[in-house]
């Protein structure tokens, strides 16, 4: 039955069913766009930006390049005495930073791994202008007076002479930073501690007559009757914790551009020189957390399943029009604000609230015994069990509804008796939907925040109350990340070892 | 019944009702011997399975009294009663394998491991299924499944088995298989088997007796030829095999017979089954192969019946011609293809003959063909 003509038209034809396959992905493709650059852009890029802030530490390397750079060769420990070398380059990076305010930023950062850098840099930020570097800039402009003008400075920058070379270096720097902070006009004037800088460089030099010594020649007289600046002594009076090795281990800690202090800190541990080292148990916080939020988390899984199990059983074992009915009946709190629910508990569990009210009328408790209800792990998990229940049910109900009541009136049949029948029969057949019931109600709650943050008090929270504190409140986002970064890991980790013991494709949601 | 004394299962006046309003079961007696194999046959609704449920202990009557081996078992659970099951979707533990499914009666009976062993291997070699027994349920084609439901059934030699439609998800030919080795074994154990079917052919070919039910009443409870050949009324006529009625009014007596004129005039005599008096409106039933289109076929005494060819269908073995006798369009007859055997042509006019032992002449009940389907 092949003739020539179907023969010479098969490579057209191959080509036509490529064609129409590919315009049939392109329309699934086409499909699925809008959801997917949704959750890219909404989802995907923040989270892997979390990510990356969690190991990110370029602030101090970029705003302390110099410092930074020099202390690579230092061995801080003890005894260590900061050199005077380090504190004229700590002068340059501060003198620049505080022209555009960056020294805070990084004052607030170094103060995340230790408590007073912040204010030492802003204190610093304050009198660095008066070090003395204005007579400088006044007397240098005095003598030569096209140094007042930042067209000079221009000139010198774009020179090659290798004895401007820190001068040169210095400007660029400076003149950068104005112009990455919007700080950078056609009015700018050279800063005070260019003078310095730029007096520096002459002072430090033999002077070449070969060249254009003209500069020097007029400089270099004034300079000389200047006062030397002492800086480490300026630094000091500022602040006598500049002379703190610790100070300077931090900045020497957190100077490579990413780190794995974040991480430590979210263990409990400290970056040392030395190699990380776990807190002083005052100050260990995130371990308890952790194991706190997993605990309960645990605890709130444990507390679903044993009230939702009896009631899915019930609800799969009614007639289907009832059924649907009572499972309104647990859907109903979806119908109200989260927020809602956990108020209403706040007014039911609290010291003065319902349940404690009537408990001492009845006289269960007397009036001074009243039960801690509220503000506490107990608040949380009443709470959060209370709000995640249906997320049990509704998995365990589908699940149960498909067990046919034949396989337990066998096992009836067969001589076991009722419990038997449901431990052996009817009960491993509902571990489908008691593992997708757990894993859902673990998962949510591992994460949960609104609740914990309102009833939970300070025993009661979860690790995402402390993500959010530093999300929102604290500020060190690269904290927040790390730690949920941790969390992550931890869940997809249970996820995991669940896989292993449960198998996820025994897990049925609907 | 009145051998309620000496049947092994008695169902003595039960009635059930789900909704309190209608019965389901309207008083109910039947008494089954030891080692019979009785089948409950009816449409869908009629009530069979729920005997069979009450009789398993997974519903109560709502009146009357059931005894096993002459105690009454109304009060015992379902667990205590020793009847073995074998459910329509055969309920196989899927979680289990399939040894497992059957150690599940021995270990609740707290049997030695040995025993176990040895009688979950007598079990699967009675069905043949020796090497399955580490695949689970679903690892199984619905035969190998039927048989695994079989031999739990059996396993703790309960001397009563209930089987709930077990061969309803099988194939034709499948299903013609098991019936035939579900026979056999119960032939060779000698155990009572309660056996509940809408499907006339099973119930026909593996019975001792069949109690047909509609409606919640046995109308006919005989062994499968007598039901066949000789039905108490129409419903069981018609319910059971092909089935030819004919309408008419009943004229006159003759002994065991009755003249009956149907409704194109003309006088039959049909066997007197289920009819009274004279006037009396009835349904006279005909089987099909039990009437021949050609004369010198027909035996000497046989009475004619004029009609009209309307369809000749040939279906290899037999001939399906239907006729229209009166105002019936659907009187079949069927007639073995033997070589002398006439094809006739639909328009043709044809004197149909039958012996009026085979004309039965039955209540004036005609059953829809729901029910019957």
């Amino acid at each position: 039955m092949v003739n020539v003509d179907s023969l010479v038209g098969r490579n057209s034809l191959h080509r036509k069913v490529q064609r129409s396959l590919r315009i049939q992905k392109l329309r699934a493709l086409g499909l699925i766009a809008p959801l997917f650059i949704f959750i890219l852009i909404s989802f995907v890029i923040p989270i892997g930006d979390m990510l990356f802030r969690s190991i990110e530490n370029q602030l101090v390397s970029e705003v302390l390049p110099r410092t930074t750079e020099y202390l690579k060769s230092e061995q801080i420990n003890e005894g260590w005495e900061p050199p005077d070398e380090l504190f004229w380059h700590l002068y340059i990076d501060l003198a620049i930073a505080t022209e555009v305010k960056l020294h805070t930023r990084v004052g607030s950062r170094l103060n995340y791994e230790k408590t007073g850098i912040s204010s030492l840099f802003r204190k610093t930020g304050r009198s660095i202008k008066k070090f003395g570097a204005d007579d400088y800039s006044k007397a240098l402009s005095e003598q030569m007076p096209e140094l007042a003008s930042i067209d000079y400075w221009e000139l010198l920058s774009q020179g090659t002479s290798e004895k401007y070379g820190y001068t040169r270096d210095t400007y660029n720097t400076w003149k950068k930073n104005l112009i990455a902070n919007d700080h950078w006009s056609e009015k700018t004037k050279p800063s005070d501690f260019l003078f310095v800088v730029l007096a520096n460089d002459i002072k430090s030099q033999e002077i070449d007559s070969s060249l254009d010594a003209s500069r020097e020649e007029k400089l270099l007289p004034v300079i000389s009757e200047l006062p030397e600046i002492g800086f480490k002594e300026r630094f000091l009076d500022t602040d006598e914790d500049w002379a703190e090795p610790d100070v300077w281990d931090t900045i020497q800690l957190y100077s490579p551009s990413f780190t794995n202090g974040y991480y430590l800190n979210s263990v409990d541990f400290k970056k040392g020189s030395d190699g990380p080292k776990i807190r002083p148990e005052n100050e260990r916080l995130y371990v308890l957390i952790f194991s706190r939020t997993l605990f309960m988390s645990v605890t709130i899984t444990l507390v679903c399943l044993l009230l939702g199990y009896p009631v899915a059983y019930f609800l799969a074992n009614l007639p289907l029009k009832y059924a649907n009915l009572f499972l309104i009946l647990v859907l109903l709190p979806f119908w109200t604000s989260l927020l809602v629910r956990t108020s209403a508990w706040k007014v039911l569990l609290q010291n003065e609230g319902v349940i404690n009210d009537i408990l001492v009328a009845t006289g269960l408790i007397s009036n001074l015994e009243r039960l801690e209800l509220i503000n506490n792990q107990t608040g949380t998990i009443i709470a959060m069990s209370h709000i995640l229940l249906p997320f049990m049910i509704l998995p365990l109900f589908s699940v149960m509804k498909t067990i046919h009541p034949s396989y337990v009136r066998a096992a009836k049949s067969l001589g076991a008796t009722p419990w038997t029948a449901f431990r052996r029969v009817y009960f491993p057949q509902s571990i489908p939907g008691i593992g997708a019931g757990s894993i859902l109600v673990f998962i949510l709650s591992i994460g949960y925040y609104i609740t914990p943050e309102l009833v939970g008090g300070t025993t009661g929270t979860f690790i995402s109350n402390r993500i959010a504190y530093h999300i929102s409140s604290s500020l060190n986002w690269g904290l927040g990340a790390a730690l949920g970064s941790i969390l992550l890991a931890v869940v997809l980790a249970l996820y995991w070892v669940y896989d292993r013991m449960v198998g996820i494709d025994n897990v049925k949601l609907g | 019944m009145n051998d309620k004394d000496n049947g092994f299962v008695v169902f003595s006046g039960v009635q059930k009702s789900y909704d309190g309003k209608i019965l389901v079961v309207k008083d109910l007696n039947l008494s089954i011997a030891k080692g019979e194999f009785l089948t409950m046959l009816g449409p869908s609704g009629s009530g069979k399975t729920t005997c069979l449920l009450m009789l398993a202990g997974f519903e109560t009557a709502t009146q009357g009294e059931i005894l096993l081996d002459g105690k009454p078992i109304n009060n015992i659970p379902p667990h205590k009663r020793e009847i073995g099951m074998v459910f329509q979707n055969y309920a196989l533990f899927p979680h289990m394998t399939v040894a497992e499914n059957l150690t599940f009666p021995l270990q609740v009976r707290s049997m030695s491991k040995s025993d176990q062993e040895k009688k979950v291997n007598h079990v699967l070699d009675m069905v043949q299924m020796s090497e399955f027994g580490n695949r689970r349920p679903g690892q199984l084609s619905g035969g190998q499944q039927q048989r695994i439901a079989l031999a739990r059934a059996l396993v703790f030699e309960p001397e009563l088995v209930l089987m709930d439609e077990p061969l309803g998800a099988l194939d034709k030919q499948l299903r013609e298989h098991m019936q035939f080795e579900i026979k056999h074994l119960h032939e060779r154990l000698g155990v009572t088997v309660v056996y509940v079917t809408h499907d006339q052919t099973e119930a026909l070919t593996m019975s001792d007796r069949v109690a047909v039910f509609n409606d919640g009443i046995i109308q006919q409870l005989d062994a499968p030829d007598k039901l066949y050949e000789a039905p108490d009324n129409s419903f069981v006529a018609q319910f059971i095999g092909e089935n030819n009625t004919l309408e008419g009014t009943i004229e006159s007596f003759e002994g065991d017979y009755v003249n009956v004129r149907l409704d194109n005039d003309q006088v039959i005599s049909a066997l007197a089954v289920n009819v009274r008096e004279v006037g009396e409106k009835t349904l006279i039933s005909i089987r099909p192969e039990r009437v021949e289109t050609e004369a010198e076929r027909c035996p000497e005494n046989a009475q004619k019946i004029i009609g009209e060819v309307l369809e000749f269908i040939y279906m290899g073995d037999v001939f399906r011609t239907r006729i229209r006798v009166g105002n019936n369009d659907e009187f079949i007859v069927k007639s073995r293809n033997s070589p002398s055997q006439q094809r006739l042509q639909p328009g043709q006019m044809v004197t149909l003959g039958c012996l009026n032992k085979d004309c039965r002449a039955l209540d004036h009940q005609i059953t829809s063909k729901e029910v019957l389907s």
